[in-house]
């Protein structure tokens, strides 16, 4: 048995830790882009902001765009409720409230990510020092996830975590192939032109997937690759297909487990079943835009689906 | 002026106490720096787990740690079994006049308490008049505060009726102890506590309402993770494998409290809440409270859940009652009480007014609502001008205050830089009442950690020992 709050956080919880990482690899592909490609750094660090939802909240705030006002506003500034220290601390609230659902060493990974991070991100960044942080955001976080992964009850506790961890994940992978859908769109332009290479390579850094690419596909980079990987291929942990695959598995456990399934199964199942029998030709056909559009959009009521079903309030 | 304490392990007069002599032979084999080492471990221990007390909110500097001391209190069996009868003695007499009170109130009308301590009184709630809680317990979980002043003088400093707390840091210092030094145990037969939640879970589902069918099902209610006790709260529950709850979980459904899970709103049967009685019920008591649960009083007068400790027992544990004590432990159990009070002088009664004013310098003063140590005056630590203006509020309202003699509390070692050095101490053993009265051989040792300091709340600077009631 457990309390729909405890559901709500542990699921909150979740999607908090995934959303701190999340943004220092945003953080990483914008800077990558912008020691190689100077004079459109503005536009990157731009796009960046668009795939974590918080230009508008950072143009209120700064008016240029540059990897030091970026880095701080989605890295430190806990003004910024996505930002990666007002993630790890929410993330850490959750948690303890939530404490008697974790093991001791899932705690104690939270709470140390929560005390070391505070530590170094209490001043603003040294740029110099900046691919520093961004690694130790990335090794707290798996942390984290190892100590979770390798001491939790598979039980419902471990199945709204996880509910909470590719509702998130799912969300942005989306978010960044919706930003730069153009540069993947088939057009004459396309053809080899170093200018999308670069464009394209920023895309799978921005999901750590720039070297597994090349482990899959040809080595070439090739648009419709890049969103088949991101959108279609089964084995690639942070693509659509993916995170359904994992939440429609975790969602039948819990309709198993209590005997009972809910809205929000089938808005899982919909999604599930349209990812695995489409093909990225489909997809590009009807337009890749809209199809992320309604994906995000569907993803959405599904996490609303969940806190419904499920009681969280 | 420093009082001349009995020290529990090595009073002056007669050397080295039994209970100690194989605790001393071990210490004396130990190398000093390897013991610092091990006080340094113990901190770290507490603080990544996260035993701490106190605020634990937005910042670090606010997650404080209770100080732990790593020499041991001992306590012979034979002590142990003196204490725990009188303790099982006004436990006892506690419940018999929590039900009187809220009943018949034959000790008013026997003239033993008077009328208006009890009618004019904040912790007295005529909610719960006539009200007979499942079982007939009203208070279930008690911490009796003991002091000691020499071989065989122990004396009742408070009983604490309500949601005694720190069961958590007996239960941590003996698991610390335990980590530390694993061959003490093997040399010393110490009686474990480590039962505790399993005994605390067996005792609340004996006082399941008549209704329950089945096991009963358990929950502990916290006021939520910003309160200074929260980790004790989370550790109660978790250790007792019951849902921890907060007001927001809970509501009434069909003439029960239940709480929504994942599966809907499932059924309580006994709250053991660490909410105050004014939080519990909007409804009934302060109605901006969104700790409680609205319509709880409800459930609770049709018998329909436990809630321990039942609301209003505070009656029993207020400073004004306390100096009634023996009074009340021989009305209800026909005997003399086993375990004395400290002599008490009202304030309210103007002869003993008139003495506590005379000898404030020589007196400790306490207001009769005040806890954690605030609100009081030690006479011989204060200064005169303390005195005098400690004197001017007692006179404008008397019945506010209590004095009691400063007793030498006995000592026990600690351990400080320079070697072992005796600070004060006072003893909190839990108590369990369900169909039958259990206490945890142990407790919880308070120890006033700056030399010749009589006060042991952790509030002000106090901290704990772990304490071994041996199986001797």
């Amino acid at each position: 048995m457990l309390l729909g709050r405890t559901a709500n956080g542990l699921y909150w919880m979740n999607r908090y830790i995934e959303r701190a990482e999340n943004m220092a690899r945003l953080v990483d592909a914008g800077l990558r882009m912008a020691l190689t490609r100077t004079q459109n750094a503005s536009e990157e660090w731009n796009s960046v902001l668009l795939s974590a939802g918080s230009d508008a909240a950072f143009t209120q705030k700064y008016s240029d765009y540059t990897a030091a006002n970026v880095a701080d506003f989605l890295l430190r500034d806990t003004s910024n409720p996505s930002s990666t220290m007002a993630s790890i601390e929410t993330a850490r609230n959750n948690a303890r409230m939530v404490r008697t659902a974790l093991t001791r060493e899932t705690w104690e990974s939270i709470n140390e990510a929560w005390m070391s991070l505070k530590r170094m991100l209490a001043r603003p960044i040294d740029e110099r020092d900046l691919p520093s942080v961004l690694d130790a955001i990335k090794r707290e976080t798996a942390l984290i996830r190892g100590s979770f992964y390798g001491t939790m009850l598979r039980n419902e506790i471990f199945d709204f975590s996880q509910l909470g961890t590719y509702v998130e994940r799912a969300d942005n992978t989306a978010r960044i192939l919706d930003v730069k859908y153009y540069v993947l769109l088939p057009s004459i332009s396309w053809v080899g032109s170093t200018l999308d290479n670069y464009q394209w390579e920023s895309i799978l850094r921005s999901v750590s997937a720039h070297r597994s690419y090349r482990w899959v596909y040809e080595a070439d980079y090739k648009p419709s690759n890049i969103a088949d990987y991101l959108i279609l291929n089964v084995r690639m942990p942070r693509s659509l297909t993916f995170c359904y695959r994992f939440l429609t598995e975790h969602l039948r456990f819990l309709g198993d487990d209590y005997g009972e399934r809910h809205a929000c199964h089938a808005t899982a199942g919909k999604t599930q079943a349209m990812l695995a029998a489409g093909s990225i030709k489909d997809i590009f056909d009807a337009g890749l835009h809209e199809f992320l559009a309604n994906f995000i959009r569907d993803n959405i009521r599904l996490g609303d689906e969940i806190a419904q079903d499920y009681r969280f309030y | 002026m420093r009082l001349a304490a009995f020290d529990e392990m090595l009073p002056e007069i007669s050397g080295l106490r039994k209970p100690y002599s194989a605790y001393d032979r071990w210490l004396k084999e130990q190398d000093p720096a390897r013991l610092t080492e091990k006080m340094q471990d113990a901190e770290r221990v507490f603080r990544k787990t996260g035993i701490t007390f106190a605020v634990y909110g937005e910042q670090e500097a606010s997650e404080r740690l209770i100080p732990f001391d790593i020499v041991p209190r001992i306590i012979s069996g034979n002590e142990w079994r003196r204490l725990t009868q009188g303790i099982e003695q006004r436990v006892q007499a506690l419940n018999a006049f929590l039900d009187d009170i809220y009943h018949r109130q034959e000790i008013l009308r026997a003239g033993r308490v008077p009328k208006e301590l009890i009618a004019k009184n904040e912790a007295f709630l005529p909610e719960m008049i006539g009200v007979r809680p499942p079982a007939g317990v009203y208070t279930h979980i008690i911490g009796v505060d003991i002091v000691r002043i020499s071989e065989n003088e122990f004396y009742v400093l408070e009983d604490n009726a309500r949601t005694p707390s720190g069961v958590s840091y007996m239960l941590e210092n003996r698991e610390t102890m335990m980590q530390l030094f694993p061959e003490l145990f093997q040399q010393i037969k110490v009686r474990p506590v480590e039962n505790y939640p399993q005994l605390l879970r067996q005792s609340l589902a004996a006082v399941r309402p008549q209704s329950t069918k089945g096991a009963p099902t358990i929950a502990v209610l916290t006021p939520g993770s910003f309160n200074s006790a929260y980790f004790e709260h989370a550790f109660l529950a978790d250790q007792m494998g019951v849902q921890l709850v907060e007001g927001q979980d809970l509501r009434v459904v069909d003439g029960h409290v239940a709480m929504r899970t994942t599966e809907g709103y499932k059924q309580i049967d006994v709250l053991y809440r660490r909410v105050d009685d004014s939080f519990l019920d909007p409804l009934t008591f302060r109605p901006d409270s969104v700790l409680g649960v609205p319509g709880i009083m409800d459930v609770y007068r049709a018998g329909n859940i436990t809630i321990a400790n039942a609301p209003g027992t505070g009656i029993a544990d207020d400073k004004a009652i306390y100096s009634y004590m023996p009074e009340i432990v021989e009305f209800y159990t026909g005997r003399k009480a086993i375990l004395g009070n400290i002599p008490t002088w009202r304030c309210s009664e103007p002869d003993s007014l008139k003495y506590v004013l005379e000898h404030i310098h020589e007196l400790v003063v306490k207001e009769v609502h005040g806890s954690g140590g605030y609100g009081m005056l030690v006479g011989p630590a204060a200064t005169k001008k303390e005195c005098e203006d400690f004197s001017k509020k007692l006179a404008a309202k008397p019945s506010n205050y209590i004095a009691q003699p400063t007793l030498a509390l006995s000592t026990c070692p600690i351990l400080t830089d320079k070697g072992l050095a005796p600070r004060h101490v006072d003893l909190r053993p839990y108590v369990l009442v369900s169909d039958r009265i259990q206490i945890v051989p142990g407790g919880l040792t308070r120890v006033a950690l700056k030399e010749g300091s009589l006060v042991v709340n952790s509030s002000q600077g106090g901290g704990t020992k772990d304490t071994w009631v041996l199986d001797d």
